[in-house]
């Protein structure tokens, strides 16, 4: 009897949200592999912090059993699509199918807000995403071998399944980050200002999006070809649309918490 | 105000600012003009809208009989599926309709093309279309961007006919079509086409494996060998052998057969021929201009072209690229089978003899050769004579020349290999389940008894056979007893 309250208590204590883990990212430049009005981003950054996994489906149980507004069937499709969460056996389950350290996506823009929203944090910048992204396990910015862009790319194109795999099966980069650039898709806070037109081959992109505050947008690096489909992900949806790929993570600014 | 309703606000602010589509470009110039009709617009589409049948390749939907012009409505799905691309490769392919290429579309000039693109929910990518016969920005790529598990509606006037190209430009577009996602619109003038026989399908492609030609197994893409435009396969309809031996296309002698031709790229231009055939008409680069009597037609990468031959006697044509490595080394291989009687007056293979001469006498090797030796010399002739066709690894081609190695054909009766070589074979055999119907040349008086012994052992105890010696005094014997009946 105790073995079996205690099996129980292992079981739901591995589907509980492990307290997020936020691992430093220092201040500095570079450069974008997105060009702005047709020239070289050259991109400073202040110091922040970012989670080192992406959100996984245990830690979103967790939001959505504490935040009944965003459960699903709640949601107003405004803010969430006919999609969201349906990979979910109910509104509260997952279901034995997913599991807990698989990153959580069907997630819309605006729930992946309010998740970060509420661990006193929010989605990161493009410009954030991309710098961190840019690491591996031993260089900063690793994204001039050719080795390592090929085995993204094969990486990518061979996953299998409807749904990304589970984390932390790689190395974390020098910053002590996982899973940035072969798993899945994952949100950044002005993804709609950055990526206006799904044409991006015309030259010196794009749509005039003073309305929304975005630039015009072009790739100065032609050779980032999984970055170049995340852009292409990611300027294909609206802010209430959920798909199998697209997930998310958060940050944090380190001085002045906002 | 909650978090919530705050978002909420702020969705609708985003949704007001979203703009409308203009989706009826041509009928707001036709109107606003007034006296200007655009060329090729026939008007608002008439009767109820018509639903594309669309069928696979190297089929083709009917031709259109119809003097209005309609609305036509195209479904089409992105799929990203794992396929063989040759034997024993298995390639990630990107498509429309889970083939490469997607399926043909055949609307009229003057139409109202009301194209749904749904992107399979277990996609991974972001996939649209930009069709070459749409007049406007994109040619309908911004449109159509379209998420896993989302549909868009794109839809546009045909007002120009012609054989067009179309294909995903979604970044990274070259990886995108190198992957297999193009296909071909054909736009019927509004008198439609001549009447043809049989009308085919077909579409070059270039592909970028990180193995080598034939390497099995699953493949990725290869970027670095896409940069460099030196791809590892070059094929018709995305996989080789897809037009070849059982999937043929076919025709009967005095027959006319059509072909629509495609080229998606993403890199090479394609010269197009057909081995034992001469196009009566090529429309060039898939417009309204028509050559006539064309033996190589090029196909733009990203263009098209439509061909027209008469096949008036039986037999195989090859389709091939006749930048010729890319037919014989990549996989730009595929056949048009015609059957019916044969027509002498126009086509006759004269029986072979040989002619007397000082210069070549057939040297009957006398001195006795090791084992060792034998081998070597074996190897020596099917470097020189057999891997031509039967290729350097003995793996043949498919649907042309049959394999040598691990062949269940040879292996079961290696004696009879012998007056093949002697004396040749036509007609149709089987090879490891792979029917074949080609013509192998009499080598009889071209090698000595040795040679082809030598030969024959070194393929037997090669190329994974299982093993066996064949002596010159067999092939002496065999050579006395002249070709079998």
């Amino acid at each position: 009897m105790i073995s079996r309250q205690f099996a129980l208590f292992l079981l739901l204590f591995s589907f509980a949200a492990k307290a997020a883990d936020y691992v430093a990212i220092p201040a500095g430049r570079f450069e974008s592999a997105l060009a702005v009005a047709g020239h070289a981003a050259h991109v400073r950054l202040a110091a922040f912090s970012m989670r080192s996994e992406p959100v996984t489906n245990a830690e979103f149980r967790v939001f959505v059993r504490q935040h009944a507004e965003w459960r699903r069937g709640r949601v107003p499709p405004l803010l969430a699509d006919a999609n969201y969460l349906s990979q979910w056996q109910g509104p509260l389950q997952p279901g034995a199918s997913i599991l807990p350290d698989q990153p959580v996506v069907e997630v819309s823009w605006f729930a992946a807000r309010a998740y970060c929203h509420s661990e006193q944090a929010r989605l990161p910048n493009w410009y954030e995403w991309e710098y961190v992204s840019a690491a591996d396990a031993t260089r900063a910015d690793a994204r001039r071998d050719p080795l390592r862009n090929q085995g993204t790319l094969s990486a990518i194109q061979g996953a299998s399944g409807n749904l990304p795999g589970v984390i932390g099966r790689r190395p974390a980069n020098v910053y002590g980050v996982r899973d940035l650039n072969r798993l899945l898709w994952e949100w950044t806070g002005d993804y709609a200002a950055m990526f206006p037109n799904a044409d991006a081959r015309v030259p010196g992109s794009v749509v005039n999006l003073a309305l929304c505050g975005g630039s015009a947008l072009a790739f100065a690096d032609k050779n980032q070809y999984a970055l170049m489909m995340r852009v292409a992900a990611l300027a294909s949806l609206r802010p209430a649309d959920t798909t199998s790929r697209v997930g998310f993570r958060c940050v944090r600014d380190l001085q002045g918490d906002r | 105000m909650s978090p919530l309703l705050r978002t909420m606000a702020m969705a609708s602010l985003l949704a007001a600012a979203l703009p409308a589509t203009p989706l009826f470009a041509a009928e707001v110039a036709s109107s606003s003009g007034q006296s200007q009709v655009m060329a090729g617009d026939f008007g608002p589409p008439q009767g109820a809208p018509i639903e594309e049948k669309l069928v696979d390749p190297p089929g083709v939907p009917a031709p259109i009989h119809r003097n209005y012009p309609a609305r036509v409505i195209v479904r089409m799905e992105t799929r990203e599926v794992v396929k063989e691309i040759a034997d024993g490769v298995r390639y990630d392919f990107w498509t429309f309709n889970g083939s490469t290429p997607g399926p043909l579309i055949r609307v009229r000039e003057g139409d109202t093309v009301e194209l749904h693109l749904r992107n399979d929910p277990a996609s991974h990518m972001t996939h649209n279309i930009d069709m070459h016969a749409v007049m406007g920005p994109g040619g309908g790529a911004v449109s159509t961007a379209t998420a896993p598990g989302h549909e868009s509606v794109f839809t546009f006037k045909a007002l120009r006919s012609g054989v067009f190209v179309y294909h995903c430009a979604t970044p990274p577009v070259p990886m995108h079509i190198a992957n297999g996602m193009y296909g071909l619109i054909v736009v019927e003038p509004p008198q439609g086409l001549p009447k043809v026989d049989h009308e085919y399908y077909v579409m070059q492609g270039d592909f970028y494996t990180t193995g080598t030609y034939h390497e099995p197994g699953l493949q990725s893409f290869d970027m670095q060998k896409l940069l460099l435009e030196q791809p590892t396969y070059v094929l018709f309809n995305g996989r080789e052998g897809s037009l070849s031996g059982d999937n043929a296309l076919k025709s009967k002698v005095g027959d006319t057969v059509r072909l629509f031709v495609g080229n998606g790229g993403p890199n090479l231009v394609s010269s197009f021929h057909v081995i034992g055939g001469i196009f009566d008409d090529a429309n060039v680069e898939g417009g309204t201009l028509v050559n006539h009597n064309v033996q190589t037609t090029l196909v733009p990468a990203g263009g098209a072209t439509m061909v027209e031959l008469s096949t008036p006697v039986p037999g195989t044509l090859l389709l091939v690229d006749h930048s010729i490595t890319r037919a014989f080394m990549k996989g730009a291989l595929g056949e048009i089978r015609v059957s019916g009687p044969a027509r002498p007056a126009i086509y006759e293979k004269g029986p072979s003899t040989r002619f007397a001469s000082k210069s070549r006498q057939v040297p009957q090797t006398s001195v006795a050769l090791g084992a060792g030796d034998k081998m070597a010399d074996g190897k020596r002739v099917f470097t020189q004579i057999c891997s031509a066709c039967h290729q350097g690894n003995a793996m043949g081609l498919p649907g042309a020349f049959p394999p040598l190695a691990m062949s269940d054909y040879l292996n079961a009766d290696p004696k009879r290999a012998i007056s093949i070589v002697l004396h040749g074979l036509s007609g149709k055999i089987t090879v490891n389940s792979t029917g074949y119907e080609s013509v192998m040349p009499t080598l009889g008086q071209q090698l000595s008894d040795d040679e082809i012994a030598n030969v024959l052992t070194y393929v037997l105890n090669n190329f994974n056979n299982k093993g066996g010696t064949i002596s010159a005094s067999e092939v002496k014997a065999a050579r006395a007893a002249g070709p079998a009946k």
